[in-house]
Formats: structure tokens, C-alpha cells, sequence
């Protein structure tokens, strides 16, 4: 089993990496992760990650550089129905819209947009940044042996805006931060996670697995 | 909810820690590798690797520290000292440090800090900002950032400042009080809490921990989201679980390994 790592420029992408590494071989899979800024490789991968940090559209643009990458994704997912990891922007870019410097669209698998986080509490500072717990809002083997709700494990966010889809259905698990904030997202073959699983430790390398081990 | 976070930070010098820690039984205590691994193990909720090596040709040295740091640890990994460009960012974030901390470049060109955040987005900019009082007893309250480890006054007002690279789009401040650092007195709290109010990015703590109570005190008195410490973990005399046990019994929610 193939799995790529969509690399188009965001961020650092050593540790998604290697943590999908150590998932992999914590869970006997026998996944080949593959980091890769080509299409082709994209194209004919079992499974498909994309991570990204920083802006909306930097992000949309960064993949849309790669001749080819953003189609070939799109077919791939929503098209061919392979299994989806979107991370932070990654997960954004799953909307109909972003809303960060501009209105950019997205893939628009996951009907609704990316809007600026705005807590109740107006002390609460922004970005979103550290350790949260999450509340699921529907069963998924994604989450499976993952201890949830408030004395649940954590996981590492770091955000300033959040997807919010137009379907409740959609919405996998919350979190709080002054009032509900989207924690992730999953709708058939994908799922996107606002936090970094990458950098949650425990929570994060098991969500990992699962989704290396997930079969529809 | 949110947790506040504790941060061991660890000076690295020529690839080694300056200290070495000896709370667990380490190969290498000299190694930073093996020191982030023990801290990843222990719980803490990010680590920070602060470079004091004077030459840059060196550079290679803290860039594959950092990368092996990447491999093994699967938590967030801030990387501070000499970083003077925009290369300099891309090379660490390339290795594997989620966070880049920059101090006298922000200070000497603020719009640096425009840049970075420009290209590689608000969440991997930390700016750590060094204040000392100038103020007198009688006077109004007021810090000025210093360079060169505190010796090199700038005139610069630090609660200014930190609005100003706030809006320039720094993600988060690493703010250090040199009257505190290493004197194990406590943060300075007027300090913090004049700046973490001035800002809505979280401000790390830093400088003068030497209790528990301290980095209670750095969260509830001084509205920091995140404390920052080095000896007081480094050295044996408290744990980061203990740490975070005193402050979620002092009410400040925690994120406490099972």
C-alpha cells in the first residue's frame, strides 16, 4: 500500500513523515509513506495525506504551481474514492471557500467555509495554539482506541480560522476554545483534522494508524 | 478546554547541551537528541532548542540536531538563536522545528518579521523578546529591550514593540526578563502581564523560575498561556509531571499524562 504525502511547498514535512512512519510500524502495516511533489505519484497512490500550514490561499496556490497536482487530487478523492488525511490547512482546503485574505475556493468536498475563529470570550487569545481535548460528534475508526471528551487525551492545534460545515453530519469532533470550534471533519472516504497529528504525541500517531489500517 | 503549556528549554552550544539534564538515566546527557526524547517521554507539551553557538559556520551541526530531534519526538519543537533570514528560517523549518524564534534580527528590521510570517505563515514565528526594566522605583513602569544577552540597550519600549511585531504578524512571543534569567526569583509578573494584555497572541514566560509557585504564578498573575524553564527541570529538582500536578492543583487546567 502506497501512501502519499502530498508535498507542494507548506511547511515543514519531516515529521508528518516520519511520524506516519512510526504509525506504520507501531501498527504492523506494511504502508510505504512517500513524500512526493509529482502528480503521477499522487495518481496512483492507495492513499493520500495533505498536510499545510500558514494561508488559505497560499496553500491553494502552492498546490495549484504543480501542474496537474490540483485535479489530480480532486479525481483521486472525490472521484476515485480513496482515503483522505487533510491536516490543518490541509483539512481547510476540504471546503467550498476560504475566507483568509480574500475569498479563495477549495476542493469542496465538505459543503461550508473557513471563517475566523471568533471566541465568546474576548481574551481568549488567537491564534488557537496548544493542547485541547476532543468531543466526538459520531463514531469513525479514525478515532478508534482513542480515549476522548474532557479527560480524554489531547491533541496539538494551531489556528487562527476553522472550517465550518453546512452539515452537522459531517462534523467529526469538536473541541472548545470559548464556545465549539471544529476539531475535525469526515464524510466517506475522507477525513481532515484541524489539530496536528503529527505533533500529538500518543493521540496523534494512534489516529495515524488507524487511518493506515482504515477500510471502507 | 485549552492547557497552558510547560516548555523545558534547552541551550545548545557546537551541537550539545550546554547543560545536560540528569533527571533520568541518559547515554549522553550531552546530547540534545537524547534530552528531547526524555522530555517527550516526561510529558512536556513542547521543547525549545535555544542555539548559543557564536560561529555560523556551524550552522550544520544544530541542523541535523534538529532533524534527529524530528525523528523521534512527535511533539512541537521551537528553534531559537542566529537566525538572521529568510533561509535560515526555511533550513530549520525543513529540518523539523515547528516554531522558529527570532530576536535581534526583529529588533534590528521589524518588517523581517513581516516577511516570515508572509512566506512561511504566523504560526511558525516566534519572536523572543529580551526586556529589562529602566524604569525607577518612583517612575512609571517601563522595559526596554536589550540585545547581545542583555547587554546592548536599544531605547526600544518593549510593550511597544510587542504590539508592533504582533500586527507585523508574529504568531506567539517568547518574552525573557534579563533581570530574572538564572536568578530563580520568578518571572517577572508586571512584566508578563503588561505584555501578554497588550497582545491576543500567547506569550511564553521566561526568565527567574525557580519554584512551582513560579510558574503558577507566570499563568495566573502574569496571563502568560505557556512558561518556559531550564534549570529547575534540567537539573533533577522537579519533574515536568510534578510541575504540572502543582499547577493543576493551583486550579490552571493542565494537560496531565495518564
Amino acid at each position: 500500500m502506497k501512501v502519499a504525502i502530498v508535498d507542494y511547498g507548506s511547511g515543514n514535512l519531516r515529521s508528518a513523515v516520519k511520524s506516519f512512519e512510526r504509525a506504520a510500524y507501531e501498527t504492523g502495516s506494511d504502508a510505504e509513506i512517500v513524500l512526493t511533489s509529482q502528480v503521477d505519484v499522487v495518481k496512483m497512490a492507495d492513499r493520500i495525506v495533505l498536510p499545510g500550514v500558514g494561508a488559505f490561499a497560499d496553500c491553494r496556490q502552492g498546490l495549484q504551481k504543480i501542474d496537474g497536482m490540483w485535479s489530480a487530487i480532486d479525481d483521486a478523492v472525490s472521484g476515485s474514492g480513496r482515503p483522505f488525511l487533510g491536516i490543518c490547512v490541509g483539512m481547510q482546503l476540504m471546503a467550498e471557500r476560504g475566507h483568509e485574505h480574500g475569498v479563495t475556493p477549495g476542493f469542496g468536498w465538505i459543503k461550508g467555509d473557513v471563517k475566523a475563529l471568533k471566541p465568546a470570550d474576548k481574551n481568549l487569545k488567537i491564534p488557537h495554539m496548544g493542547w485541547n481535548t476532543l468531543n466526538p460528534c459520531k463514531s469513525h475508526p479514525i478515532l478508534d482506541n482513542i480515549t476522548l471528551g474532557d479527560n480524554g487525551l489531547h491533541a496539538y492545534f494551531v489556528h487562527s480560522y476553522q472550517l465550518v460545515p453546512l452539515d452537522h453530519e459531517d462534523v467529526l469532533a469538536e473541541t472548545d476554545y470559548g464556545g465549539r470550534v471544529i476539531a475535525a471533519v469526515a464524510k466517506d472516504n475522507m477525513v481532515g483534522t484541524q489539530f496536528h497529528p503529527e505533533k500529538s504525541q500518543e493521540l496523534g500517531l494512534r489516529l495515524i494508524g488507524n487511518f493506515l489500517s482504515w477500510s471502507m | 478546554m485549552l492547557k497552558a503549556r510547560i516548555i523545558p528549554c534547552l541551550d545548545v552550544k557546537d551541537g550539545r547541551v550546554v547543560k545536560g539534564i540528569n533527571f533520568v538515566d541518559l547515554m549522553d546527557a550531552g546530547d540534545p537528541v537524547e534530552s528531547a526524547r526524555a522530555y517527550d517521554a516526561a510529558g512536556a507539551d513542547e521543547l525549545c532548542f535555544l542555539d548559543i553557538t557564536a560561529s555560523h559556520e556551524k550552522r550544520g551541526i544544530l541542523i541535523d540536531v534538529v532533524k534527529r530531534t524530528a525523528d523521534c519526538c512527535f511533539m512541537p519543537v521551537t528553534v531559537g538563536g542566529g537566525v538572521k533570514q529568510i533561509e535560515d528560517i526555511r533550513e530549520l523549518l525543513l529540518a523539523g522545528a515547528d516554531k522558529v524564534a527570532m530576536n535581534t534580527a526583529a529588533v534590528k528590521d521589524p518588517q523581517f518579521v513581516r516577511q516570515a510570517a508572509e512566506k512561511f505563515g504566523s504560526q511558525c514565528i516566534v519572536v523572543a523578546i529580551d526586556a529589562k526594566r529602566v524604569s525607577k522605583p518612583d517612575q512609571a513602569l517601563r522595559w526596554e529591550i536589550f540585545t547581545h544577552g542583555g547587554r546592548q540597550q536599544t531605547g526600544i519600549d518593549a510593550i511597544e514593540f510587542a504590539k508592533k511585531v504582533t500586527a507585523l504578524g508574529a504568531g506567539e512571543l517568547l518574552l525573557t526578563s534579563m533581570d530574572r534569567d538564572g536568578t530563580k526569583i520568578g518571572f517577572d509578573l508586571d512584566l508578563t502581564r503588561n505584555i501578554s494584555d497588550a497582545v491576543k497572541i500567547p506569550v511564553i514566560a521566561s526568565g527567574g523560575v525557580g519554584t512551582l509557585d513560579h510558574l503558577v504564578e507566570g499563568i495566573t498573575q502574569g496571563h502568560a498561556s505557556a512558561v518556559l524553564a531550564a534549570s529547575i527541570f534540567h537539573f533533577g529538582e522537579y519533574s515536568i509531571s510534578e510541575a504540572k500536578f502543582h499547577m493543576a492543583a493551583a486550579g490552571i487546567p493542565m494537560r496531565l499524562l495518564s
